[in-house]
């Protein structure tokens, strides 16, 4: 074998689940959202969206696997997950896809740097967006500030989240 | 690369229909999702009671590794022990000996007052402490500060508790579930808590800032009387929090603003104490013997 990552070969003609082509990159933006049950009691917003790296990762990386409203569903899980009020995740993760919808649609040219581009501005979006929303449904005066450093490593990370859902899908793919 | 073949289905009606479908979907849920924040803007907690699936479901998973890691999160103030433990160690000897003093004061002003509280007649129940449990994870993505506690509802947590360490104030309830709750921490931004200073009660209000330091203004007008190095303690004003729980230190002054931090590091407390809110406690009486809704001097007053 040349390749080592080539040990398991796919066999002509089987192909992998229903369960396993669709369910696993849900399963991964949930498994995102969860690391907040991690055992660390932050001092300040330290953690990434990972939830919301993953859902753009996959949106990006596989735009024909969801439809918009997949931000529902997801986003509601990452609000019950995180402390964000209940729908703000829900809001700005719909708002984010259909965002991403309009602006594939008038790009003529896609390549990698394009599609950190358009998560930047995404993951710029959720954050200022779950700021504001914090800040107006009891959260008293937040700096926004504050979470400029977790954008900035949202951003920085985006990258390798890419790279490890690209690997995640060979492995969903292949039977 | 040139972009991935459009979205739009061509000439399909089925398809044109199931697209423009998916579009309304996404736009009523994310408006519906906007009203849900809404509704938060004036009831906070309104929706706590979905979290209960996913807080019950995390809480084994967030003990299971909080059992692994409480250790590891010391591991640089071990460390940091070692460093010139002789001297420490001639220091720490020294002040274990003035405090031995002091306690033994402590204990002899402690019998005095019980006894002085006979002669009046006060009956001094602390029943404030409900019970001891642990921190196991938190908002860490999120700007609001909130920590998940190891207890709930049917432990007999109830939203509005305080929730302190021996070191001090770690914050109060926001929501509970059946055996996880949710604890407001001193440092959001959102909680307010009356302090006063230890030495000579001079009265101010402490904020969170967020980033796990205090802002603190006085309540009396003119210049800022806090300086570094002051102490904090709860005031009791507003019924929630005790008397004299420890809370902050001034570290900076600056204008009218003093910035503190705050005594209890809620990433290194291993378990806190969940207390009765101040005023229930003050006003809770005899049920055999007081009717409902007596003042709480009545407990004095007694005969």
């Amino acid at each position: 074998m040349i390749d080592p990552h080539l040990h398991h070969v796919p066999r002509l003609g089987r192909h992998p689940g229903r369960f396993r082509l669709a369910g696993t990159p849900v399963i991964a933006v949930m498994l995102g959202s969860s690391l907040t049950a991690l055992p660390l009691i932050a001092q300040s917003p330290v953690l990434p969206p990972f939830g919301l790296l993953l859902l753009l990762a996959w949106r990006l990386l596989r735009p024909e696997l969801w439809r918009a409203w997949i931000g529902l569903p997801l986003g509601l899980f990452d609000d019950l997950m995180s402390g964000q009020p209940v729908g703000s995740a829900m809001f700005l993760w719909t708002v984010t896809l259909i965002g991403v919808d309009a602006f594939e649609h008038r790009l003529v040219w896609r390549s990698y740097r394009q599609d950190w581009l358009i998560a930047c501005l995404a993951i710029i979006f959720c954050l200022i967006g779950g700021w504001f929303f914090a800040r107006i449904t009891g959260g008293g005066r937040v700096e926004l500030l504050l979470v400029a450093p977790q954008m900035l490593w949202s951003m920085l990370l985006f990258p390798f989240i890419v790279r490890q859902c690209a690997r995640i899908d060979r492995w969903r793919v292949m039977a | 690369m040139a972009r991935p073949p459009s979205r739009r289905p061509g000439i399909n009606r089925k398809a044109q229909y199931s697209l423009f479908a998916s579009y309304v979907v996404a736009v009523v849920g994310a408006v519906a999702g906007l009203l849900l924040v809404v509704i938060a803007i004036f009831d906070p907690t309104g929706f706590a009671g979905l979290r209960t699936v996913t807080a019950e479901t995390t809480r084994p998973i967030s003990v299971g590794l909080k059992n692994m890691v409480s250790g590891i999160s010391s591991v640089d103030e071990v460390l940091a022990a070692y460093w010139r433990a002789g001297s420490q160690n001639v220091a720490l000897r020294r002040q274990v000996e003035t405090n031995r003093n002091r306690i033994i004061e402590a204990r002899a002003i402690a019998q005095e007052n019980a006894r002085l509280k006979r002669l009046l007649k006060l009956v001094d129940e602390d029943q404030s402490d409900l019970l001891t449990a642990r921190l196991i994870s938190s908002s860490s993505g999120s700007t609001r500060r909130f920590a998940r506690l190891n207890a709930g509802r049917w432990q007999g947590v109830r939203p509005g508790m305080p929730v302190r360490a021996a070191e001090g104030l770690v914050g109060r309830i926001d929501s509970t579930t059946p055996n996880t709750s949710e604890v407001l921490l001193l440092t959001d931004t959102g909680n307010i808590v009356p302090v006063r200073r230890a030495n000579d009660s001079v009265p101010a209000i402490s904020t969170g800032a967020g980033d796990g330091s205090l802002e603190i203004r006085a309540l009396s007008a003119g210049r800022n009387p806090f300086k570094p190095g002051d102490l904090l303690v709860t005031s009791g004003i507003g019924g929630i929090y005790q008397p004299n729980i420890p809370v902050a230190v001034v570290v900076r002054v600056q204008g009218e603003i003093a910035w503190g931090f705050p005594l209890a590091n809620p990433s290194r407390i291993d378990a806190v104490v969940v207390e009765r809110a101040f005023e229930e406690v003050v006003t809770r009486q005899d049920p055999a013997v007081a009717p409902a809704g007596d003042t709480p001097s009545g407990n004095a007053s007694a005969p």
